[in-house]
């Protein structure tokens, strides 16, 4: 019996890459722009879509994340959008996030042919999404001005996983002991100069700016900055 | 961060690499930045190794410190702010999450001797 040592030096997360890899290809076939909205539960996501899709002028579509129910996709469904509802809990063992599998199973039930947008709007999760990749070309979270000015400081990665930071629920600034300015300092210590859009999905302030930029990136335009 | 399902892709990575020899050492790279608990990927490495070629095999973690450049210089978190510049920094390390190598018991066919 003798040891042998084998070099390895492989990704754990190699086998997503691969399929995010082969969802992207098909998303390029049919010119799909894919967005991967990420956040806190709770933190606005759904509600955000229903206040910025509705008359959105592209062909947008919708994949669901959820670990159960259908209550989000039934939400989005009500706007006259095609979407999918992928729950992570049968079949999928109660995951956290949606992975690269996870989604492409989703895939065959939209027509990407006729789509020139696709939001996947994530597993509420601060951690996890940020880890994988799915395909997307953009990855967008949102964070709550509910949820403290130290979020950037204690969820680095998923702050910097993102190109666009959301801050949503503007309209309670009143009601809350939130230093907005403290808020953007910790960002900027994390993920200096990342694009933000103060928003609240509730009244549809700042929402304009955000439908510019789903049209921009719908269109493959350089967006603005 | 669910390290039960980072523990089966390291599982299936290293059963593809050790071409059916038993595994006694699996050495993992993993970045400070990568949200992972080495610990406790440990421990799951070693319960879905269990009835694989991985049984047994003992988990050793490297962890590896963030640190990010810019303008010439290199730091650690928690800012990602150049110091200099004011901009971002470049990860230069702790992004990493790999399995680096293995060590195998290869068996020596016997040679008849006649």
């Amino acid at each position: 019996m003798h040891r042998t040592y084998v070099k390895v030096l492989e990704d754990v997360l190699d086998a997503n890459g691969t399929i995010a890899a082969a969802n992207r290809a098909d998303f390029d076939r049919a010119r799909v722009t894919v967005v991967n909205l990420m956040s806190a539960p709770g933190a606005g996501k759904t509600t955000l879509l229903e206040r910025s899709l509705r008359g959105l002028d592209v062909r947008v579509g919708v994949v669901e994340g959820d670990v159960a129910s259908t209550l989000d996709a039934d939400r989005i469904a009500r706007l006259h959008v095609p979407v999918v509802q992928i729950d992570t809990d049968p079949g999928f063992g109660g995951e956290c996030h949606l992975d690269a599998n996870m989604v492409r199973s989703a895939l065959p039930s939209l027509r990407l042919d006729e789509l020139d947008l696709l939001v996947i709007e994530n597993v509420g999760n601060l951690v996890c999404p940020a880890e994988f990749v799915v395909g997307e070309h953009h990855r967008v979270m949102v964070s709550s001005v509910t949820e403290g000015e130290d979020k950037p400081l204690k969820y680095p990665l998923m702050f910097r996983a993102c190109e666009l930071v959301i801050v949503n629920k503007a309209d309670l600034l009143p009601h809350l002991h939130f230093d907005l300015d403290r808020y953007f300092e910790h960002l900027d210590a994390v993920h200096p100069g990342v694009r933000r859009m103060l928003v609240s999905a509730t009244t549809g302030d700042g929402i304009d700016e955000w439908r510019d930029w789903l049209t921009a990136v719908a269109a493959r335009e350089v967006v603005p900055a | 961060m669910h390290e039960l399902s980072l523990a089966s892709a390291i599982v299936d990575t290293v059963e593809r690499h050790a071409d059916g020899n038993r595994v006694t050492v699996i050495s993992l790279r993993v970045g400070a930045l990568r949200q992972v608990v080495p610990e406790s990927l440990e421990l799951y490495v070693e319960l879905v190794g269990r009835g694989t070629v991985c049984e047994g095999a003992r988990v050793e973690v490297e962890l590896v410190h963030a640190r990010l450049a810019c303008c010439g210089g290199e730091w650690e978190p928690p800012s990602f702010r150049c110091p200099s510049c004011g901009g971002g920094g470049r990860v230069v390390a702790g992004d990493e999450f790999l399995v680096e190598s293995l060590q195998l018991e290869e068996v020596e066919e016997c040679i008849a001797r006649t």
